[in-house]
């Protein structure tokens, strides 16, 4: 099957500035599991679209690194 | 990943295995601990945000509490919100123990409304009694919970697996022995033999397509795809009402709930575009969504939730509410359309369908003591068939499922696994590998639950329902086709195939029900009448010998309350309760 990728706006953002190295809370507590750790900088970011914009990630950020942004089709 | 060989697995044991780890599963664990048995929870997400309350809950929608309710009160409110087709024993069981799980929950620490006398705060929303307790600090619900699991008593007789998810019960002569399923981390092949299964995985939310067409977007959380509904049939277990589906009137586009019950008391109601109210009670059933989507369909339309109209201080009191519990990021959705509800009121619409007991009439078919018809499996709440039953009910049934399935376990004998459904279950969880250029789960996804809204959305017709089993027949060739890279993409490939699986149950339900019933939840427009003659009964499915779908009719059981302003149909008389169930009140 041919193949495309195709850019899309995510609602969880990670601010990499606060974001703590080697802190998983936010990944942990997902219930969809969309956070992951970049292996590259040690930090959270959303690594698929999928997104109950329910909060939990952003409620246990220590740092409030996480904002979560309503999805785009439905903002 | 590579596809792990048959062989190669994680093989655990316990006396009872919890699938889902949210209301009903949480409680059910809980209790089951205390009945001196070792548990497994397993949870797809992580218990401490997982399920309908990751964020917590606004209120108790059905709290039954000595001198503002009573029981039969409620049950005959319950039976009438759904024209009569109920097991009267079941939702008498959550109206005889809701209130003993209340003070069991503010024993552990979860906050109720109370006025000034200390008395318990409950308000009207249903026709008759008033049932709605408010949680003010509902966002606690689930550390509160979490805190229990893992207190040292509990934490010696609880195992908690977070993101391991079950596919299939696994059965030996016809009685559930355990389950099979997968770490959605690292792939791994996981096992489980047990001497009760109880399935506690929430409602099908992920079935109908939300308008807004994105795929997370469901008024239910999206994790709960249907996998309880799915686990059960295959295992062999009767599912009822499914053709009675769930649909609600939500804030548009956000799809969450606006809501109603909250602003209720503080003044707030739901009005059309000519400002007037246009339902005589807000409480949700088939009947009330009717109304609203014939006032959204009508020259009245939109539909608000009215709020404007009241003092900045009261706004900003239900804004304290409404923007912090349950559905948190309501908040940054008005704010994001630059809307205050000072100055507007909220738009509403209905919701895609869904299959859930929790607020509806569709799930597995369980008796009082949460027993599905599969020996050994037990069935708690939003996907187990306890009418309206909500967070209350499911906290019930949970704690219900967890003392039956505990006394089970205790002389259950533990026969090897059968080696053919494990092997079933590897290739179901594993095939998209080894397709990693076929389409991706969520074009599949889109496609198939566009095609439940294309066909299956209430008025339904006989031609259109066709239309969509032939569709969903057809999507076994997509979903066989699909293709996956990693655990995660594994996970939703396997949800996929639940959301079919119910699409098809909702399908052949929804036709062999040959009359209209439950308001908009199964509105027939080719057959708009009721037929109580042919169709006061339950309708059953299950998996026959062959592996095909079979229906099946259950008389509606004695009532054990009479229900005023409703005769029974069939004539059949009341057969008040024994001491067993009425003791729970006692
Ligand atoms: C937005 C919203 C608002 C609500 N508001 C209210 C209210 O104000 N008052 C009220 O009384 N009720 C309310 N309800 C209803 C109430 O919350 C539910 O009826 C109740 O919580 C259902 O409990 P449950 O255990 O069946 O489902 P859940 O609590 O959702 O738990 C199901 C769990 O199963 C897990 N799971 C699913 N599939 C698998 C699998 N294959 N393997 C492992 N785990 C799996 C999920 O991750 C989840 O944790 C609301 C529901 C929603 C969605």
């Amino acid at each position: 099957m041919a193949q495309a990728t195709n850019r899309v706006d995510v609602p969880v953002s990670v601010d990499q500035s606060k974001c703590i190295d080697g802190c998983t809370l936010c990944v942990d507590v997902c219930p969809l599991d969309s956070l992951a750790i970049d292996p590259e900088t040690n930090k959270a970011y959303m690594h698929v679209d999928e997104c109950w914009y329910c909060g939990p990630c952003a409620a246990r950020c220590p740092v409030d690194a996480v904002t979560v942004n309503i999805p785009y089709l439905l903002r | 990943m590579q596809i792990p060989p048959l062989s190669e697995r994680r093989e655990m044991t316990c006396d009872v295995l919890v699938i889902g780890g949210g209301t009903a599963g949480t409680m059910a664990a809980l209790t089951a601990a205390q009945h001196d048995v070792q548990v497994l929870l397993l949870e797809k997400a992580n218990v401490r945000h997982s399920g309908a309350l990751a964020m917590g809950m606004d209120g108790v929608n059905n709290a039954v509490i000595p001198g503002k309710a009573s029981p039969e009160d409620y049950v005959a409110d319950i039976t009438t919100a759904n024209d009569g087709i109920v097991n009267q024993r079941t939702v008498y069981q959550t109206a005889t123990r809701g209130f003993a799980m209340v003070q069991r929950l503010e024993r552990y620490g979860v906050k109720f409304e109370k006025d000034e006398h200390n008395e318990y705060a409950v308000r009207k929303v249903h026709r008759s009694g008033s049932y709605v307790l408010p949680m003010p600090e509902g966002k606690d619900v689930k550390k509160v919970l979490y805190r229990q699991l893992r207190a040292r008593n509990v934490r010696a007789r609880v195992t908690i697996e977070n993101r391991v998810m079950p596919v299939r019960v696994l059965t030996v002569d016809g009685r559930a022995v355990g389950a099979v399923g997968f770490d959605t981390r690292t792939g791994e092949f996981v096992t489980i033999s047990a001497g009760a299964v109880i399935l506690a995985a929430g409602a099908a939310g992920r079935l109908g397509l939300p308008a807004s067409g994105y795929l997370y977007g469901t008024y239910e959380n999206p994790t709960n795809a249907g996998d309880g509904y799915a686990m059960a049939y295959h295992a062999g277990a009767e599912l009822s009402g499914i053709e009675c589906f769930q649909v609600n009137p939500l804030i548009k586009d956000y799809n969450g709930p606006a809501c109603a019950y909250v602003a209720n008391p503080f003044g707030g109601y739901q009005v059309n575009a000519e400002g007037n109210r246009f339902v005589d009670c807000d409480y949700w059933s088939g009947q009330m969504m009717a109304e609203v989507k014939a006032e959204l369909d009508s020259a009245r339309g939109p539909i608000y939730l009215k709020l404007s109209h009241l003092p900045d201080a009261t706004i900003t009191e239900i804004e304290g509410i409404l923007h912090t519990t349950e559905r948190p990021t309501r908040g940054t959705f008005h704010a994001g359309r630059g809307h205050d509800y000072r100055e507007r009121d909220i738009e509403m619409h209905i919701s895609e369908i869904g299959l859930c007991s929790g607020h509806s009439a569709s799930g597995v078919w369980i008796d009082e003591h949460a027993a599905t018809t599969v020996p050994g499996l037990y069935a708690a709440g939003d996907m187990a068939l306890v009418p309206h039953n909500y967070m209350i009910g499911a906290f019930v049934f949970g704690e219900i499922a967890g003392e039956h399935a505990s006394v089970f376990a205790r002389t259950a004998s533990r026969p090897a696994l059968p080696e053919d459904q494990i092997s079933a279950a590897h290739e179901l969880i594993y095939r998209p590998l080894s397709n990693p250029d076929g389409p991706p789960q969520a074009q599949v996804e889109f496609k198939l639950r566009r095609f439940v809204n294309d066909y299956m959305q209430p008025p339904k017709t006989e031609r259109y329902l066709s239309l969509g089993l032939e569709s969903f027949e057809r999507m076994r060739g997509d979903i066989a086709r699909m293709g996956a890279t990693t655990p995660h993409e594994l996970m939703r490939c396997a949800e996929v195939t639940f959301i079919r699986d119910c699409a098809e149950m909702a399908a052949r339900a929804s036709l062999a029900r040959t009359e209209s019933r439950w308001g908009l939840y199964h509105q027939r427009a080719d057959l708009p009448a009721s037929d109580d003659e042919r169709w006061f009964c339950h309708l059953n499915l299950r998996k026959d010998a062959t592996g095909a779908m079979e229906m099946l009719t259950r008389p509606v059981a004695p009532y054990i309350v009479d229900v005023p302003g409703f005769t029974r149909p069939d004539g059949i008389p009341n057969e008040p309760v024994g001491t067993e169930l009425a003791g729970a009140w006692a």
